[in-house]
């Protein structure tokens, strides 16, 4: 009993606590369940007395045995960055293109809701044959697909200082594994009239979040999906059920999702209008959906240290538009490119993983990478954003080409670049 | 013995004629099938429909179908004042938008947006940014005041409406909103938006 207690309490402190050696002597049992031999010969199992282990050897220690959830180990710390709003995916801290789901990028206008999922309804109405209620097992009921995209907020764009990570530049993106049903089939079940253009999608949220959505989007690839890289998906990012739009701004992707309203035109609401929507020369671009192909160097970015010698450079690119065909890395402050390595496999309007095998002797210099999708979009400079769209350029949808400096003692810092 | 078998023949032909009939009738209803993205290679026949779900309600659908389009579409039958919608302001907005006769002491800052443009700033709000009166009324009802979302009834949306415009300029001290002259109101900034014009390819827009 004793041991199980001791076992439990020290499953406790690991969490968001810096492991200090102490704490792994301390830790280390002092009292231990051993087989003994008793008197009659049978092997019994006994409390006895072990000395405090002056070792960290993992090898002298038994460690703590299985849990009901597991978690991260104490030596890792990987987490989001919040503000009231929003939370930043650790881009850095990640090693290839998935997400976990506890770090998935948050972007919330009235905070998460308590949603029952007995409870929650999905109403489909407007112009169709036959307006429906869908529970939360009804919609589990119906043929599904699981399909891994990449989710990004139109407004992941940061710059302003050297000292920037990864994360805090654009960590409002993040990928997970979806598994749903397609809206398609919600479609068929419903029967959308052949005049509805557009849907309203409406979340359960206390901001009664809507967007209006072209309905060839919801025939042509859009779920609503319930669950995120395996188990159902997490309250943050829609529990029970949201949209999921591939390739199209988060903000589309309704959370809480509770309301869907076929229409003959959009309802103009005002995420879709005050929001969302950005100056271009003299006009202002409205409906602007599709995320543009990006990409970004994780490794080595503000605040890693670099030793002269040989450096994997890494990175994630992704585009809404379709597949990353190329990235191009360039260490030479953007005077020659040469082609990454791209983790297979490819996904359409996914993150793709990157590499490039770089030796660094020590001179000063710029690292940056560029991702070019199917449809030979190429990701753009600053300057070229600038060119098409004015100096009054706004948050939404940049998607620039991120620099690093390389500083000859090894430093790595941020490139900000001002336009205004 | 052998006349049960025979009987029972009898009804598996039947039953096996009947099954290859749904089965033609399902193959020749096309929606039923054809190009149901996602499920390209599923060779199962799907059924006309699934039956999961039960029918709305028109009372269902009359209590969540609160969104109103620019067209009017949507209105709910009431009206409200500029002098109103002062008054609502001033106890149930100005605290997070702050006062729209008194202007910010110098370096204050709102938790939440202004709401008034005025020529001197380049702050988007509503006179000189959002295209549509329609847009404040929706929103309002929907989600604000934000400590009590959606507590307003539609006679003081409409007044808040009202004072909103009244105050970015776009409607008179004395006009009256409702379902008919709020569609009516064109506010300044619609002339301004366009749709998307990127579509991808080497051409960046």
């Amino acid at each position: 009993m004793e041991s199980q207690d001791k076992e439990a309490k020290d499953d406790q402190p690991f969490i968001h606590k810096k492991i200090s050696r102490r704490l792994l002597l301390g830790g280390a049992a002092t009292t231990a369940i051993v087989a003994m031999q008793s008197s009659l010969g049978k092997w019994i199992q006994v409390a006895a007395q072990q000395p405090i282990l002056k070792t960290d050897d993992p090898t002298k220690r038994i460690g703590p045995g299985p849990s009901v959830v597991g978690k991260r180990s104490p030596f890792e710390h990987p987490g989001r960055i919040k503000s009231d709003t929003s939370s930043r995916t650790p881009l850095q801290d990640l090693y290839s293109s998935l997400t976990p789901s506890d770090l998935h990028y948050e972007r919330h206008h009235a905070g998460v809701p308590l949603i029952d999922p007995e409870k929650h309804e999905l109403l489909i109405h407007g112009m169709v044959n036959k307006p429906m209620v869908f529970k939360l097992a009804d919609l589990k009921r119906f043929p599904a697909v699981t399909r891994t995209y990449f989710l990004e907020c139109s407004g992941n764009f940061r710059s302003g200082k050297e000292t920037m990570t990864p994360q805090e530049i654009c960590g409002l993106t993040s990928q997970s594994e979806w598994t749903g049903v397609m809206l398609s089939t919600l479609f068929r079940e419903v029967g959308v009239q052949p005049k509805a253009t557009w849907f309203l999608a409406e979340g359960s949220d206390a901001a009664v979040m809507t967007r209006s959505i072209p309905v060839k989007k919801g025939f042509d690839d859009a779920m609503i999906v319930y669950a995120q890289n395996g188990e159902a998906i997490r309250p943050e990012q829609g529990y029970p059920a949201r949209l999921l739009l591939p390739g199209w701004e988060g903000n589309t992707c309704i959370k809480w999702l509770r309301r869907i309203e076929l229409s003959d035109a959009p309802f103009m609401t005002r995420e879709e209008t005050s929001k969302y929507t950005y100056p271009v020369k003299d006009r202002i671009r409205q409906f602007s959906f599709e995320m543009d192909a990006r990409s970004i160097i994780t490794y080595p970015a503000y605040p890693n240290q670099l030793e002269p010698g040989w450096v994997e450079i890494r990175g994630i690119a992704w585009s809404g538009r379709g597949k990353v065909v190329q990235v191009e890395v360039s260490t030479d402050a953007g005077k020659t490119w040469n082609a990454a390595r791209l983790q297979e496999p490819v996904l359409d309007k996914a993150h793709t993983y990157f590499r490039y095998l770089w030796q660094w002797k020590g001179d000063e210099t710029e690292i940056m990478s560029r991702a070019v999708d199917e449809t030979h979009y190429t990701q753009p400079t600053l300057q070229q954003l600038i060119d098409a769209r004015g100096a009054e350029i706004s948050g939404y949808h940049m998607n620039p080409i991120t620099a690093w400096q390389i500083k000859r003692d090894g430093k790595v810092l941020f490139k900000p670049e001002s336009w205004k | 013995m052998p006349k049960r078998f025979n009987i029972g023949n009898t009804y598996l032909a039947i039953a096996l004629g009947m099954s290859v009939i749904v089965i033609l009738g399902a193959y020749n209803n096309k929606p039923a099938t054809a190009n149901i993205a996602g499920f390209e290679a599923d060779t199962t026949q799907w059924p006309a429909s699934f039956g999961f779900g039960k029918a709305a309600t028109p009372q269902q659908i009359a209590v969540w179908d609160i969104d109103v389009r620019p067209d009017g579409l949507g209105l709910p039958v009431g009206s409200g004042t500029v002098v109103q919608g002062r008054a609502i302001y001033n106890t149930k907005c100005m605290a997070c938008h702050g006062s729209i006769e008194k202007a910010l002491p110098p370096g204050a800052k709102l938790p939440a947006p202004v709401l008034v443009s005025d020529s001197t700033s380049k702050v988007k709000a509503i006179g000189n940014y959002w295209p549509y009166a329609s847009t404040v009324f929706d929103y309002i009802r929907r989600s604000m005041p934000y400590n009590l979302p959606g507590s307003l009834t539609d006679n003081e949306v409409y007044s808040v409406t009202a004072y909103l415009l009244n105050a970015n300029k776009i409607i008179k001290t004395d006009a009256v909103l409702d379902a008919k002259t709020l569609p009516m109101i064109i506010m300044p900034a619609q002339k301004l938006f366009i749709n998307d014009d990127r579509h991808g390819g080497p051409v960046i827009r």
